[in-house]
């Protein structure tokens, strides 16, 4: 069918970015992720931004039960899901009402003119049908009767109406498809083994898409589709992958790479569900996957695993961080090897749990009681989830410590284009556990004795002849691991701990600067704000701006030559979707007069923002 | 005796005679066992680690023993110590957990692997430890405030699930670590630095809350007892699944007395039963009887007429049964049971993690992380 000679004229294009919007019951999510295979397929960079609300089936028709579902994709390197909407697929009034502002002047709009009837216009509190007065004004409006359309298509198909009116979202795919000179292939492919149990299910709904991909080419609604030429990836192997995916291997592959057994301890929360749900796959692959009681026994569990010898792995969202505090510093105080995931969402409280936000920075950082610090790591791209999780392993395996793992929603459910990685070439993860003795004239063993280079001490698990002792949350004695009361003890105790997160600087490796490598502006980053900073700073070279940026992997403990690469800058802008979080951090550490841009809408950065900021800045000062 | 109506019991300081536990025995308590002791390497140590020849000894460490002098604690650590080298398990494949509180300072005086974890969550780590080393003996210590109040949900959710490890539950009614205050197994009424009024909270009964959370064993018994507490002890390691334990520790700190009703010569003949499997229920040195009168338990004096024959045959493999015994619970009229309430076999958690993770490897083979990594769509950019 794509070999068919099209008929109308193509337009080639750069990039675009499409949403599809609908109620949560719509589909969108689905349509979404089968135009994202099909333009993977093309060969496209890409990036995308899942959008939906925190109901399951929130009521149909309102505004807060809009789901949406947006990508750009070009054949340039693509950073982000994209500024400004260039289609937007419409399914109902409220999709058109919450995501009209984002659609560009000028932009396409296809709407499902069924469902602008008067029910679902005051469902939306429209007082009037948008597209009988001015409100679409400026834009290239495309009407179409998805829901006639896929009615016609399926009368014959023994469907109930329920059941053809469902698939009325393979009909927008069809098109959207069409208009863009995508593949139709992926998409039938994935219908025909999802309902491969249910031929009538299957049949129809490769019948809507097909309908919906000649529709486009037969009606004169559209005078031209567009083509985006392949992007000039890295040669390599690829697949197009969700953040919570490259997470989960990235796990996977820290225990196959030490040999550990990973122990997975979790409690579902959202957005942190599918990491149970992607690993629970894996279990050929020596893990375990526990879901807990709560979000305690969760991290619970995953100490007494690491106790026993396994990679403990615990993961949550905000909320549970706070919950899992306490355990985090007794693993913190039985120097265990512990990663926690923390998959940030909006706040306080239950906040917006389906909205993207970086604002527990400063709880990975201080929220536990005492002097407990650990490690933070943050990945920064969907596909960067897969590395950095893996390093979050090693280091805490390495230096006998919890690491705080942060993503986000907006990295969980986002996806890009990955080059497959090959596993020899990630960092060696050797594991020593504490040997029985070789003789009974051995000294007593020593629980918190330390090695040199890392100051982490031995891990003895349970079954070595010998090696018998006991951890706990009471403060140790210096190699010991004794109680111990000794305020010199405490005092010692409560720096070395510290000295040994200190360390882990020497695993980070040099600071790579985007754009400029010294000017006027450098940008700070850390998380997912990656991709909009660094398409704002390449946008800012091109128009002259002397900016570059960093993005900080390691968030604690900092890189060495952070303050080295800031002193190369007149100055230094911290972007976070936060109140200002790691600003904070390093104004702290550096003593600088660093500018903070802060953001909590529950949205990520567009670039065009933080070109405006850059913009502002440098001009005005 | 009914709820409410035991009189508050002394305070702290009152001039009650401390009393030593049996485990305890003529020790001076400011001496703890293995105290002064040097630090050596276990015998064993780079052999095969096979149990044989073991002693109590061997499982005594050179910690300090802490708890206050008098304390029911020591009787059941002794108890514990002199239990364990029977046991045929090597030292280092032991493990205790804790939670907080003065029972959870427990692991550190095992010269076995251990962790005194943090308030309350002592069945977590004891979870993920045994779901991930089977192989591993697994007893969790810990308390009536650590595990009925601040790790409840943990409790009923291990025992649910049936990980097979021991649980014993050192109840002394009382909050001893934080000196003082009412716990959730506080009778209602009770005097205690925060509750001077005295408590209005209704008091949990451990033993039917375990049967309710679905536990495979449940027992209660005693630390003035050491002889019983060792053969319940024993059972509950025989037992494969949670095997949980409540016994009564006296607290001659903050509760002194608490159970003295139960577990004093005087006294204990006609206020505790023993329940034995398939034995009649009998108590009062043999001159009462329990049997059934509907669905309550009725004491009754053994005579001509009414012989042992009338009796209950208890059935620790009934569920009702357990629960009608298990409400025999501070009745001034009758006794209070110790004992195995409950036994039930029940695949345990370990069991069908393992089970299930086999299979899965049986049909799916061994994990390959290449092939992995390659799965799904992919598609080849040429140089």
């Amino acid at each position: 069918m794509s070999t068919e000679a099209p008929s109308k004229p193509v337009e080639t294009l750069p990039d675009a970015t499409i949403l599809f919007a609908g109620d949560s019951g719509d589909g969108m999510q689905l349509t979404g992720t089968q135009f994202t295979l099909a333009t993977a397929y093309a060969r496209n960079d890409l990036a995308t931004l899942p959008d939906f609300p925190a109901e399951i089936r929130a009521p149909a028709g309102t505004t807060y039960g809009v789901s949406g579902f947006q990508l750009q994709f070009g054949s340039g390197v693509v950073r982000t899901p994209g500024d400004e909407v260039d289609l937007l697929v419409a399914m109902n009034p409220a999709a058109l009402k919450v995501n009209l502002g984002r659609v560009k002047k000028g932009g396409t709009i296809v709407v499902n003119t069924d469902a602008f009837e008067k029910r679902n216009l005051e469902l939306a509190r429209m007082t009037a049908n948008p597209l009988e007065d001015q409100t679409l004004d400026g834009y290239n409006v495309i009407e179409v009767k998805l829901t006639s359309l896929t009615r016609e298509a399926l009368k014959d198909s023994g469907l109930n109406q329920k059941e053809i009116d469902r698939s009325k979202n393979m009909l927008a795919l069809g098109l959207s498809l069409w208009l863009y000179s995508r593949p139709i292939e992926p998409a039938e492919e994935w219908i025909a083994r999802k309902f491969a149990k249910k031929p009538e299910v299957r049949d129809a709904n490769l019948h809507v898409l097909r309908h919906g991909y000649y529709y486009g080419e037969t009606t004169e609604e559209f005078v031209v589709r567009y083509d985006i030429q392949p992007a000039a990836l890295r040669p390599g192997k690829y697949r197009a992958i969700r953040g919570v995916e490259a997470l989960a291997l990235g796990l996977v592959a820290a225990g196959q790479r030490s040999g550990l057994p990973l122990f997975y301890g979790s409690y579902p929360i959202t957005p942190a569900s599918d990491v149970l749900h992607e690993l629970s796959r894996y279990r050929n692959f020596g893990i375990a996957t526990f879901q807990a009681e709560d979000e305690i026994a969760a991290v619970g569990s995953a100490i007494g695993a690491s106790f026993g010898g396994s990679l403990g792995i615990t993961g949550t969202s905000g909320p549970g961080l706070a919950l899992k505090g306490e355990a985090v510093g007794l693993a913190i105080m039985t120097e265990l090897p512990l990663v926690v995931l923390n998959m940030q969402r909006g706040g306080p409280s239950t906040g917006l749990p389906t909205k993207t936000e970086q604002s527990d920075l400063l709880q990975a950082y201080y929220g536990r009681n005492g002097e407990a610090p650990c490690p933070i790591i943050a990945a920064s791209t969907p596909g960067d989830c897969f590395e950095s999780a893996y390093e979050a392993c090693r280091i805490a395996v390495k230096y006998m410590t919890p690491v705080i793992y942060l993503a986000d929603g907006y990295l969980a459910n986002g996806s890009e284009p990955w080059p497959i990685p090959d596993p020899d070439k990630l960092n060696p993860f050797p594991v020593a556990f504490e040997k029985a003795p070789a003789s009974e004239d051995e000294e007593a063993f020593l629980p918190y004795r330390r090695d040199e280079e890392t100051l982490s001490r031995p891990w003895a698990k349970p079954g070595t002849v010998g090696r018998e002792h006991r951890l706990g949350g009471l403060e140790k004695e210096h190699e010991t691991g004794n109680v111990s009361y000794d305020p010199e003890n405490h005092q010692f105790m409560t720096n070395l701990r510290a000295e040994k997160v200190q360390r882990v600087t020497q695993e980070i490796p040099p600071l790579e600067v985007h754009g400029d490598d010294n000017g006027d502006l450098l940008v700070v980053g850390w998380g997912s704000t990656r991709g909009a900073i660094e398409a704002a700073v390449d946008r800012a070279n091109k128009k002259g701006l002397s900016v570059g940026s960093v993005h900080l992997r390691y968030v604690r403990p900092l890189p060495s030559d952070l303050a080295e690469v800031m002193g190369r800058f007149k100055r230094v802008l911290v972007p976070e979707l936060n109140d200002g979080q790691l600003v904070r951090i390093l104004r702290a550490e550096y003593v600088l007069p660093l500018l903070a841009y802060n953001k909590v809408k529950g949205l990520p950065f567009g670039p065009a923002e933080l070109l405006a900021e850059f913009e502002r800045l440098l001009t005005n000062g | 005796m009914e709820e409410g109506k035991r009189k508050p019991t002394l305070p702290p300081g009152a001039k009650r005679k401390p009393t030593l536990p049996p485990g305890a025995g003529k020790k001076k308590p400011t001496l703890p066992p293995g105290a002064g002791k040097k630090p050596k390497l276990p015998p064993g140590a780079g052999g095969d680690g096979a149990p044989a020849g073991l002693t109590r000894k061997d499982f005594e460490t050179d910690q300090d023993v802490r708890w206050c002098p008098g304390c029911g604690d020591y009787a059941i650590l002794a108890t514990v110590q002199r239990l364990m080298p029977e046991l045929g398990v090597p030292r280092e494949k032991t493990v205790f957990i804790s939670g907080i509180g003065c029972s959870s300072r427990f692991p550190y005086y095992m010269n076995t692997y251990g962790m005194h974890s943090i308030h309350g969550r002592a069945p977590t780590i004891a979870t993920g430890l045994k779901a991930s080393r089977p192989d591993l003996d697994v007893w969790i210590i810990t308390g009536d405030g650590d595990s009925l109040s601040i790790g409840g949900n943990h409790l009923i959710h291990l025992l649910r699930r049936n990980v097979n490890v021991q649980l014993l539950l050192f109840n002394n009614q009382i909050y001893g670590l934080t000196k003082g205050q009412y716990s959730p197994t506080s009778e209602r009424g009770k005097i205690t630095k925060s509750t001077p009024y005295g408590s209005i909270d209704h008091p949990f009964n451990p033993v039917t809350l375990a049967l309710g959370a679905d536990a495979t064993f449940v027992a209660r018994t005693m630390d003035r007892d050491p002889k019983h507490m060792k053969e319940i002890l024993r059972e509950a390691h025989t037992h494969k699944g949670a095997s949980f334990v409540e016994i009564y520790q006296n607290c001659n700190i903050f509760n002194d007395g608490a159970f003295f009703r139960y577990t004093e010569k005087d006294s204990k003949p006609d206020n505790a039963v023993f329940l034995q499997h398939e034995k009649p229920m009998v108590y009062a040195n043999g001159t009462r009887g329990i049997k059934l009168d509907g669905y309550n338990l009725v004491s009754f004096e053994l005579n001509e007429n009414n012989t042992v024959d009338d009796c209950l045959v208890y059935d620790a493999t009934s569920r009702e049964l357990a629960g009608i015994a298990g409400r025999l619970f501070n009745k001034s009229d009758m006794p209070q049971p110790f004992g195995v309430f409950y036994q039930v076999e029940r695949g345990t958690y370990d069991d069908l993690l393992t089970t299930q993770t086999e299979g899965i490897r049986a049909k799916m083979g061994k994990g390959d992380l290449t092939k992995l990594l390659n799965s799904g769509d992919t598609w080849v950019i040429e140089e």
